[in-house]
């Protein structure tokens, strides 16, 4: 430590590859865990049962395909899979028209809908979509006709609270279905895609307007404590696929998992494929960087390790000792890596990169918010790239000792 | 002289043959000429056919030249009593249920009505087509055991429905039998297929036809025509947006 040259650069270049490294694995987490998250909440669920003819027409939202039966699918799903909360929801599309005092069209706009258990006192569907938060005026809707849009789309369409707005849409049958209701609160749930022009009524309210008795277009599941765990929904979904294997009806229900959904398993595998291409990139770039540190360190202390192998040093303790020395400088350079990247990415994960501008037109799920996510890994991840290039990079460097032969070096120190 | 004469056959047999042909704007103006009236009332039933079930709509239909028309449902019972108006490019509906007089407008055109194979923009549309397309003839061929014209119709202005059409046009009753409906890229949109016809007040009119979506999966949906009075006496009243929730 004494000598500054030998320990400084290296362990500046450990701690800021570190750092990057801590940086990018917990922004790379908080995104996935975001596109996780919002299109868990707003669509896949952790897993999520349709009929086999709804699902394969998925995009369109083909609610004359919806399930019939959704009562008794529930109750024998609740007994089946404990693990799970359940929960039936019906997205549909229509126009909201806003009425003059005359009842004719003042304003309108097309409407993307989303109907759920809103009113039921054990639904958890209210916590869920954090609808407490995303409320921006009024109130939750708490009686049957009541129903929350987005902010935006409200004053576009220049509603005030308590108006009416009347829903044009189709039944499951394919009739054309209007029905009245009482706009009570505004939201902005912070996802572009969710917020231009969304609308979130009671099921049953919905069931009723568009002829849905007992009927439902999905019902997700979701992990009791919240957390989707892969493994376990992909059984979960195989083990319940396989009851129903032995049928041809394109009623039949069908579940699939988070990952089946939205292209997100290609999604997902690109995220994790970029978490691991830039760990080995960092810890490549590193080590030619500690390499040349290395060998310039060699030629500065080229005297020290000259005496040290013409006294007798053998050259394998003096290539271990060097080892052991990048070992402490990996190891302080980590450790003060990881400390400013897990700094940069608190910060990140409370204050968020705003992105929406970006996404004024995104039809993907996700918030317009980027957050880092700091797990437990990302107190360790640093660690690799931060030892593994400080060893490469004197391992290489350190060859040189070999080559050195003990005749030349009594000339070199009488020199 | 011998090589002369033959050439000159030729060129009167070609001219005498494009003489019997008629030009496709021709076909076009009298196939107009029998389908759209100066003002019709109708009776008839929309059968459709679903993926679970099938469902049949039925409406009275009041139609004035080609910029007013006021349609009202008579079943089923959810949909007896709606009502929907068409003024020049507007179109209203009136739902009994909210007391709601609501323009169609935007993304809702391109809608199903009733949740059959026709949009609002098909029931939009200009009905005389030759103010759309120009028309030509590409050949002759036989449906329904009728002799037709087939046309090619190309789009004269921007904003229509679809960019070309293909219809077979009966050469002696100029009624569409067949047509064919694309998008500008040439993709098969929409098709209809006439089952039977029959001829009142002078006029050859299809009383069961098939209109199908070719980009949805099914049967598409059959219109029954009942009734059919042309040049009705319509009072003026019935086009006004008053009228909807009489």
């Amino acid at each position: 430590m004494r000598d500054r040259s030998r320990s400084l650069l290296p362990i500046l270049v450990t701690t800021i590859g570190v750092m990057l490294t801590v940086f990018m694995f917990c922004y790379i987490n908080g995104a996935e865990t975001d596109i996780i998250e919002g299109n868990a909440k707003f669509s896949t669920g952790h897993v999520k049962i349709m009929s086999r003819a709804y699902a394969e027409e998925e995009d369109q939202v083909p609610n004359d395909l919806a399930y019939i039966g959704i009562e008794e699918l529930m109750g024998q799903l609740k007994a089946d899979y404990p693990q799970y909360v359940w929960t039936p929801r019906i997205r549909f599309g229509g126009l909201l028209d806003i009425p003059d005092e005359r009842g004719e069209t003042r304003s309108q706009g097309p409407v993307m809908g989303m109907a759920v258990d809103l009113l039921n006192d054990s639904s958890f569907e209210s916590d869920l979509l954090n609808l407490d938060d995303a409320l921006i005026r009024g109130r939750i809707p708490a009686n049957p006709g009541e129903i929350l849009i987005s902010d935006e789309f409200a004053r576009q369409l220049g509603l005030a609270l308590g108006e009416t707005a009347t829903l044009v849409g189709s039944t499951m049958y394919g009739s054309m279905t209007t029905a009245n209701f009482s706009v009570v609160g505004t939201i902005r749930f912070g996802v572009p895609a969710m917020d231009r022009g969304a609308m979130i009524a009671d099921i049953s309210d919905i069931q009723t307007v568009m002829d849905m008795p007992d009927t439902a277009g999905e019902i997700l599941g979701f992990a009791r404590d919240f957390i989707y765990r892969r493994e376990e929904t992909a059984e979960s979904a195989t083990i319940f696929n396989a009851r129903y294997s032995g049928t041809d009806d394109e009623f039949a229900p069908i579940m699939v998992s988070l990952h089946e959904q939205n292209e997100l398993e290609q999604m997902l595998e690109l995220y994790g494929s970029i978490t691991g291409v830039a760990l080995v990139i960092f810890v490549i770039v590193m080590s030619i960087v500690l390499w040349n540190a290395g060998l310039m360190g060699s030629l500065r202390r080229y005297g020290e390790i000259g005496l040290r192998l013409a006294i007798g040093e053998p050259k394998g303790h003096l290539y271990r000792t060097l080892i052991a020395e990048s070992l402490m400088v990996g190891c302080v350079g980590s450790v003060l890596g990881t400390a400013l990247g897990l700094g940069f990415s608190y910060y990140l994960q409370a204050k968020g990169i705003n992105i929406t501008t970006m996404m004024q037109n995104a039809s993907m799920i996700m918030s317009g918010i980027i957050r880092a996510r700091v797990t437990p890994a990302s107190y360790v991840i640093g660690f690799i790239p931060g030892l593994a290039a400080a060893v490469l990079g004197t391992s290489i460097s350190g060859i040189g000792i070999f080559r050195r032969r003990t005749a030349q070096l009594i000339k070199e120190l009488e020199t | 002289m011998k090589r002369i004469i033959p050439g000159v056959i030729l060129i009167l047999t070609v001219s005498l043959l494009s003489a019997q042909i008629p030009s496709g704007d021709d076909i076009l103006r009298r196939l107009d000429a029998n389908t759209v009236s100066d003002s019709r009332i109708s009776v008839g039933k929309m059968i459709i056919h679903g993926r679970r079930s099938s469902r049949t709509v039925e409406a009275k239909s009041w139609v004035r030249g080609t910029e007013q028309s006021f349609t009202e449902y008579l079943a089923p019972a959810r949909e007896r009593g709606t009502k929907m108006l068409k003024l020049d490019d507007q179109l209203w509906t009136y739902s009994p249920s909210t007391d709601r007089t609501i323009l169609i407008a935007g993304h809702m055109l391109r809608q199903s009505v009733m949740g059959s194979d026709l949009s609002y923009e098909d029931f939009m549309e200009e009905p005389l087509l030759h103010r759309l397309y120009s028309a030509k003839v590409v050949g002759e061929d036989t449906v329904l055991d009728r002799s037709c014209w087939v046309l090619d119709l190309k789009a004269v202005k921007d904003d229509v429905s679809y960019a070309s059409r293909k219809i077979w046009v009966d050469k002696e009753r100029d009624l569409a039998l067949k047509e064919e409906r694309f998008a500008k890229g040439g993709k098969l949109l929409k098709t209809t297929e006439v089952k039977s016809v029959k001829r009142i007040q002078n006029r050859w009119v299809a009383d069961l036809v098939i209109f199908k979506d070719a980009l949805k999966q099914g049967r598409g949906t059959e219109f029954t025509l009942d009734s059919i009075d042309f040049e009705a006496n319509i009072p003026e009243t019935i086009f006004t947006k008053a009228s909807l929730r009489k």
